[in-house]
């Protein structure tokens, strides 16, 4: 398998903006064609019976179940993290899933919600899902949060100072906002569909690892081009050849479009592909998704059953 | 040398949601005529297929049960207009697939058309015989009115492949209805040809699915299928009805039981197979508040 990985020390490229700029730029191309090329090839993958039915139980304990509307009301966040924890509530051996996603204000709610599940909450943080704020407001953003419980923040990088090149500033606003989460795990946006290149997610993707992220995000669902197979690949390409330069394992997670258990099913053939099967699991990789769990649902109550289900047999959200 | 034109095959396709695919499978079977000549192929219909056609039926149901009943009478006109333009077509198919006469051809396609326009009648008037204004002892309004019941599988006569078909698609359409139709086993031309029709009649996509394959297989699919609301037994023999009502029982389908004798399809239908596919929906409104 061909690395991507630089052969440079890591410590040392990011002690300059010129030597940053200079690793980020070093890195390989990216053959977009052969990648998106090898990202339709996993997709065929014919997964059926037993194999199946695994992979549909660890899609569901994947996802981060969002909601991130405007209209967010406590009684919605509330009724999400219900099905969350239980989301079959007619069948006991659903697995839940692994953390709610909310706006800031809204982890309080969830956090009440979520005690003594297991179920974690994450919440976006620094001026999502634009981040064109301040650092102060995005660091207080990001603190509210933690303060208010969330164990997880997803924050997003400054495209615009990414795309302009200051890829310093971009470096080190993760690191404060990494030093401001404490404890929470750090989830890293890099917001693929505003990128326009490959080569600009790998380069991304590299910088939000350097400067401490626990996992890197595709996008925030929020502009027209989500997560991909191609854009996630790239990203887990990345996440193995940063473990292998570094030892240190890094999280991705695609976010957005995602709808069908059969897209979920493809990402995971991704994952095993291409980062293994230590990722196979929620610590390492997760769907942000809203809609997906209920056809993920709907497919098990197949697979138990043997009769096709239907909306009417999950809960509307 | 004279030269001769080798003639276009046509190839047949399913009706799912709109748009005229292959089956998923890719399994094709043969389809003769009444005295076993080779008439075409025609796609074999797998479970997928099937559960395809409900997803696109249950998708199209929210807007074909919306449109008001006197548009949805004039896109069933619509439809019946479309029919007259193919009937050369239709007189062909059907003479082959139930060896008839031309005469008695022509007869069973216009017979189909009448049919629909028929049921395109009834559209906006299927609420004046189901529904009514209910005497209450209080001071309230209450009115009944009939409702759709939803995504219906219907599975086709297997004596009549277009008149027979018309018969007991169109009442289940008419009332706002999503259908997805299992076609005459033997006999699925002229309904796989009506499938070309309807696409070009103003009829949303998904609301008529039509499927070609064997009854036997796709049936209990859909019988068993959580998201199908009601099942029309008519072209199902004895016995597969009996195993598919007790299928169909599990989320309480509507079933239509298929008659014990055949059914004359040329005589006049009654608003049995009208009412047989709707729900009462009552409401109590407060008078002079």
């Amino acid at each position: 398998m061909p690395t991507t990985a630089p052969a440079l020390p890591l410590a040392d490229v990011t002690a300059t903006d010129a030597a940053l700029r200079r690793f980020l730029h070093g890195l390989p191309g990216v053959d977009a064609v052969g990648l998106e090329a090898r990202a339709a090839a996993l997709g065929t993958r014919s997964i059926k019976t037993t194999a199946k039915a695994f992979a549909l139980d660890l899609a569901i304990s994947m996802i981060d179940l969002t909601t991130l509307e405007g209209a967010d009301t406590p009684g919605k966040v509330r009724a999400l993290c219900a099905k969350g924890v239980r989301p079959d509530p007619a069948d006991r051996s659903a697995p839940s899933v692994a953390a709610i996603c909310v706006y800031p204000d809204m982890a309080a709610v969830a956090v009440e919600a979520l005690r003594g599940t297991g179920v974690s909450v994450a919440s976006v943080a620094t001026a999502f899902p634009a981040g064109r704020a301040a650092r102060s407001v995005k660091l207080a953003d990001t603190a509210e949060a933690v303060a208010a419980g969330a164990a997880e923040i997803d924050m997003v990088i400054d495209r615009g100072a990414f795309l302009a090149g200051r890829y310093m500033e971009v470096f080190e606003e993760i690191l404060a906002v990494k030093e401001a989460c404490g404890r929470a795990h750090l989830k890293v946006i890099l917001e693929n569909g505003e990128l326009a290149t490959y080569d600009a997610i790998r380069r991304a993707s590299w910088l939000a690892m350097l400067a401490g992220a626990d996992f890197v995000k595709t996008s925030t669902g929020k502009v027209a081009v989500n997560a991909t197979p191609a854009n996630t690949l790239l990203m887990l390409q990345a996440v193995r050849d940063f473990h292998a330069a570094t030892g240190r394992r890094i999280g991705v997670k695609p976010a957005g479009g995602i709808r069908t258990a059969k897209d979920a099913l493809k990402y995971l053939v991704l994952v095993n592909e291409t980062a293994g099967e230590d990722w196979l699991s929620p610590r390492w990789f997760r769907f942000g998704a809203s809609s997906l769990l209920n056809d993920l649902l709907m497919q098990r109550q197949k697979l138990s059953t043997g009769r096709y289900s239907g909306p009417d047999y999950v809960t509307v959200d | 040398m004279s030269e001769t034109r080798l003639s276009v095959l046509k190839t047949y396709k399913l009706f799912i949601g709109g748009s005229f695919p292959r089956s998923e499978s890719g399994r094709v079977y043969e389809v003769t005529d009444s005295r076993g000549q080779w008439l075409a192929n025609a796609p074999r219909a797998s479970r997928k297929d099937a559960r395809d056609a409900v997803t696109a039926a249950r998708a199209a149901f929210p807007r074909w049960s919306g449109t008001t009943a006197y548009l949805r009478g004039q896109v069933l006109y619509r439809v019946a207009e479309m029919l007259q333009g193919r009937g050369e077509q239709f007189r062909a198919e059907v003479a082959a697939a139930e060896g008839l006469s031309k005469s008695a051809a022509r007869a069973a396609v216009d017979a189909a058309i009448d049919r629909w326009v028929w049921y395109a009648g009834w559209t906006d008037k299927v609420a004046q015989i189901a529904g009514a204004a209910n005497p209450v002892a209080g001071p309230y309004l209450n009115l009944s009115t009939p409702a759709p019941t939803g995504v219906v599988a219907v599975l086709a006569p297997r004596d009549s492949s277009l008149l027979g078909l018309v018969s007991v698609l169109a009442p289940v359409v008419a009332t706002g209805n999503t259908a997805v139709v299992v076609t005459a086993g033997t006999a699925p031309l002229p309904a796989l040809t009506l499938g070309e029709v309807l696409a070009t009649s103003d009829v949303p996509g998904g609301v008529v699915n039509l499927l070609s394959g064997r009854a036997a297989e796709l049936a209990p699919t859909l019988a068993a299928h959580q998201d199908v609301n009601a099942i029309d037994l008519t072209g199902a023999d004895e016995e597969l009805a009996a195993e598919l009502e007790g299928v169909a029982a599990e989320n309480l389908k509507r079933v239509r039981r298929p008659r014990r004798s055949a059914e004359d399809w040329t005589a006049d239908p009654g608003t049995g197979r009208l009412l047989a596919f709707l729900e009462t929906k009552t409401v109590w409104p407060p008078m002079g508040v």
